[in-house]
């Protein structure tokens, strides 16, 4: 038996530099390299007539002022359009500094570069900028009336309209499958803008050697190999001649995946034309009115169904918001659209959404990425659906699942990743199963009524979502052990503090045999490994995780083949462990992997013990054969890539107990209970603290956080006061289960779990408060305020 | 025509440290930016998140709403003076990486700051006042559960270490 550390709940690696504040985030870095600040748009929809920056000239230590006039040919480009989608007929991006027209407060307008960050901003303050303001275009509604446009060529503000149907199995369309159903409803939904709200923003900083003739970038990304290719691309340099480092990252979330966003373009390329390092680190006010949001949908259900609940037609129409500029596509929507479904076998399904324009911060994908959005739509249908029908919630959801034995189990759609929309695996009769007896479904209705008694008004909600996982195309591991016995992973994505150092370790330290001390990891570094997709979508350990296990594999193989040799044994005999390569039943006979490696490689210099010590088992190469063997490679490392037919799908199920105040509105959570299948377990403790983590963010999104846009498209609530991130008061304890129905797609049987805790939050709590108060809860979040307004409508 | 600079000295992690800075100059900027003590982060600036806590003679205050000056002739302690002099981590910062209480570690030395003075005050808070102790950080990452946890578990380790008086984990 080798060592088993996959499935352990292991303590981190990352974790000893990050308490003693030795962690390297982006702005520890570059100590004297020069600022960079930006004014940007306070309005949002204006024509620049003119920009004014004389006041600014004899602010001291002052280096540089750029504006779009003065960037070359490129760099001056509008920023690439990363996912193209034969339905955003009208993609729109910005460019890196406004060209002349603005559509979102916080658009870049000028650059500033300046000894320090203060003194940039000193310069900054006083570029006066002369705005022709325009009608701004705020509200998705408004927006889709189309009667006045955000971008001039963009008729009716629609950048994307996809409509996408699966008939029934008899072949009905789903406007006629609810039209010849027993019941029919129809109603509409509204969900709000949040964001990713990392507490670390975005950040660049750049270093050029002009000896070297080569640039390298750190940037607090989630995808430094893109980002390299695009300064490349931008800059004209070779790509061997670029290379970006995702430093300590301080939580990304989706936000930052965007690339290259225009800082990333203009601190490098400033960097360049000075031939001095320059670095920008983005201030919270910035984060909020520059970078992403998401969420904001507003959803038009019509369903029809049967006695039992079945469902057995459904259409959705949504309108998505994806603000001033689709960079991303139209991916978001997409998802919503493919994951309404959920674990749900459904008659017919129509669903058409149309992505609008306003004069608002783009729309990229955060964590749940239009899942959250779906998940709302598809279980406050199902809660209607027993509602009208008198049926109990979870049984109308059990007659509606996938049964285990329908695997794989084909949704008829087209998924994000453009491949077709099969569930793997999952069981979601025993998932419901679990969480009913975990928040104790059936005695609740006995605890509500005696809490009532006692003048307490409790309510309890569940919500059930599938996540596809881990989509391709590729990513790739490297894995080498060198003559000291270590052994050293890269792989090319990056990370936000998911624990990648710790799991992708763990992973190679069970399929080589050696103790996990041994085993560096490095992510996200350019200089270790060029060729990635980047962190999001639940994919790093998937991914990644497969791509070092299929690397290490072919390692292992290459060390048995040479241990073989030097035990004169057959290489099927031997195994690994605790990094000594030995012939099963005889421990004798055994070579240290670290020997292993010396002999792999024919130079052999005596440099260090190990090599001294490798030359007992040199037999002499034949005199008719090169050292090195056709089809060989010196050392002892391997390469390998995973790439997957396609998505692997993750399951969960939630539910919540809340007490809402009868005088005051104020809603809390008792009891928030969560039944997770991520496929096999690497590091049961660091899922466990993803699913924290999420449910904690689906938690702000359900009660706390909106981004408030006022008519003149002002975001009113840009900072930490406004924007109401919960704190430890407003999470509730949250207990967890986990349901492992391993991926039959994958080497190691995993599937993502990174986005799973924050995609149901809305709709449990949802429910759970329209338990409590009997009224139709139809929008989130939900604020105490909006609570007693609902209230006051019903005459209550 | 330069800004006036002001001659501060200030105690950090029990060194005397000089530094000349302009009036307006934030404690948090002079920590990481010119003493290169980064492991102090900043979130917000606005003196709601939390990330930027130090103690001030102790008391946990948020350096990006204390200008350096005012810091002149005082004590600070940084996440860089938790550990012990022969870098042994202190009970909370055990506590933290045993119970999984940070993911990207942004928010840690915040954490970490407070959570040290927190428990000097009281040795072994009840479930509520932990949460109340922690109510003025944000963590976006950890959904807070585990940094509660940790709490707990640092007072624990703390009271074990007290009971072995060779080991004093902290000189905070
Ligand atoms: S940075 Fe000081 S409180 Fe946020
Ligand atoms: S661990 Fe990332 S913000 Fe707290």
């Amino acid at each position: 038996m080798t060592t088993r550390l996959f499935g352990e709940p292991v303590q981190r690696r990352e974790d000893r530099r990050l308490i003693t504040g030795q962690g390297l985030f982006l702005d520890d870095l570059g100590r004297d390299a020069l600022a960079a600040a930006f004014v940007r748009s306070p309005h949002a929809h204006a024509r620049v007539r003119d920009i004014d920056v004389s006041a600014a000239l004899d602010v001291d230590g002052l280096v540089a002022i750029y504006t779009w006039e003065d960037l070359p040919e490129r760099v001056r480009d509008p920023l690439p359009l990363l996912i193209p989608h034969p339905a955003l007929t009208h993609g729109r991006t910005a460019y890196p500094l406004a060209r002349d027209v603005v559509r979102h407060v916080g658009e870049p307008v000028v650059m500033v570069v300046a000894r320090d960050r203060y003194l940039a901003e000193d310069a900054a303050a006083l570029i006066e900028v002369d705005y022709e303001i325009l009608k701004p275009v705020v509200g998705i509604e408004e927006a889709a009336l189309g009667s006045h446009l955000v971008h001039d060529d963009v008729p009716g503000n629609v950048g994307a309209h996809l409509v996408q149907e699966v008939p029934s199995r008899a072949g009905l369309g789903a406007g006629r499958a609810i039209d010849a159903a027993p019941h029919t409803l129809a109603f509409r939904l509204d969900i709000e803008r949040s964001a990713s709200t990392p507490l670390e923003g975005r950040g660049v900083y750049a270093r050029w050697d002009a000896d070297d003739r080569s640039l390298r970038v750190y940037s607090s990304t989630q995808t430094s190999t893109s980002v390299r290719m695009a300064i490349a691309a931008k800059l004209g340099l070779p790509l061997p001649s670029v290379e970006v480092v995702a430093p300590d990252v301080g939580g990304g979330f989706g936000v930052k995946i965007v690339h290259p966003w225009p800082e990333e373009v203009l601190v490098p390329w400033a960097a360049m034309l000075l031939g001095r390092e320059v670095k920008w680190a983005e201030d919270r006010r910035e984060h909020f009115i520059s970078s992403a949001h998401e969420r904001g949908q507003v959803q038009h259900v019509r369903v029809g169904f049967d006695d039992e609940g079945h469902v057995l037609g459904l259409d959705v129409t949504i309108l998505h918001d994806h603000g001033a500029y689709t960079p991303y596509g139209i991916i978001v929507p997409i998802i919503t659209a493919t994951q309404l479904l959920g674990p749900y076998r459904i008659g017919a399904y129509r669903v058409e959404f149309s992505s609008i324009y306003t004069n608002t911060v783009q729309v990229t994908p955060y964590r749940g990425a239009g899942r959250p959005q779906a998940v709302f739509c598809m279980e406050r249908t199902m809660d209607r659906i027993a509602a009208h029908l008198g049926l109990d919630r979870a049984q109308v959801r059990a007659a509606n699942f996938i049964q285990p034995d329908e695997f794989p189990y084909d949704q008829g759609m087209v998924f994000q990743d453009g491949r077709p929309l099969i569930y793997d695996s999952g069981d979601y009769p025993e998932s419901l199963r679990m969480l009913k007896e975990m928040i104790g479904w059936d005695g609740f209705p006995a605890m509500k009524a005696e809490a009532a008694a006692r003048g307490r008004r409790l309510g309890i909600g569940l919500g059930c979502y599938v996540e596809g996982t881990g989509v391709g195309p590729y990513e790739g591991g490297h894995v080498q052990v060198t003559s000291d016995g270590r052994v050293h992973v890269s792989t090319g994505l990056t990370s936000q503090g998911q624990g990648h150092e710790t799991v992708f370790a763990q992973i190679a330290a069970t399929e080589l045999g050696v103790p996990l001390e041994k085993v560096s990891v490095v992510t996200g570094d350019t200089r270790r490994f060029g060729y990635a997709v980047g962190t999001f979508a639940s994919r790093a350990a998937v991914m990644s995780g497969n791509a070092i296990a299929l690397a290490c594999r072919k390692v292992r193989e290459k060390a048995l083949r040479i241990a073989a040799d030097a035990l004169e044994a057959d290489p099927r005999d031997l195994e690994i462990e605790d990094g000594l390569v030995r012939v099963v039943g005889n421990p004798e006979a055994s070579v240290p992997l670290a020997t292993v490696a010396v002999l792999s490689n024919p130079l052999r210099y005596a440099f260090d013990e190990e090599a001294a010590r490798a030359t007992q088992f040199s037999g002499a190469t034949p005199m008719d054969r090169p050292p090195v063997p056709e089809g060989e490679e010196p050392g002892l490392e391997g390469r390998d890539y995973y790439s997957p037919v396609r998505s692997t799908f993750a399951s969960g199920m939630h539910a919540a107990i809340v007490e809402t105040d009868p005088d005051t509105a104020e809603i809390r959570i008792l009891r928030y209970a969560v039944v997770h299948d991520c496929g096999r377990l690497i590091n049961p403790m660091i899922v466990e603290g993803q699913i924290h983590g999420g449910v904690a963010q689906g938690v702000g999104g359900a009660l706390y956080e909106r981004m408030v846009y006022d008519g003149h498209g002002q975001l009113l609530n840009a900072s930490f006061m406004d924007f109401l991130m919960p704190y430890a008061t407003e999470v509730p304890a949250i207990e967890t289960a986990h349901l492992e129905t391993p991926s039959p797609l994958n080497p190691l049987g995993i599937k993502g779990a990174g986005e799973a805790g924050v995609i149901p939050v809305s709709a449990v709590i949802a429910s759970a408060i329209e338990d409590a108060e009997g009224l139709p809860i139809d929008r989130m979040p939900i604020s105490p305020a909006e609570l007693y307004e609902l209230r006051r409508a019903a005459g209550r | 025509m330069g800004e006036a600079l002001h001659e501060i000295a200030l105690t950090v992690n029990g060194v005397v440290r000089e530094v000349r800075v302009p009036g307006r100059r934030l404690l948090s900027d002079c920590l990481r930016h010119d003493l290169g003590l980064t492991g102090t982060h900043v979130g917000c600036e606005h003196g709601v998140c939390g990330c930027c806590t130090v103690l001030l003679d102790g008391e946990p205050v948020r350096s990006c709403l204390t200008f350096a000056v005012t810091a002149g002739g005082h004590e600070i302690t940084t996440v860089e003076g938790l550990a012990g002099p022969e870098g042994e981590l202190s009970p909370v910062q055990r506590a933290f990486s045993e119970c999984h209480a940070l993911q990207c570690g942004f928010c840690t030395p915040g954490f970490l700051c407070t959570v040290t003075a927190l428990l000097r005050e009281n040795p072994a808070p009840t479930g509520e006042q932990v949460v109340e102790g922690i109510s003025g950080n944000l963590c976006r990452c950890t959904g807070y559960q585990n940094i509660v946890k940790a709490v707990h578990r640092a007072a624990e380790l703390a009271a074990e270490a007290d009971a072995t008086p060779a080991r004093t984990g902290e000189h905070a």
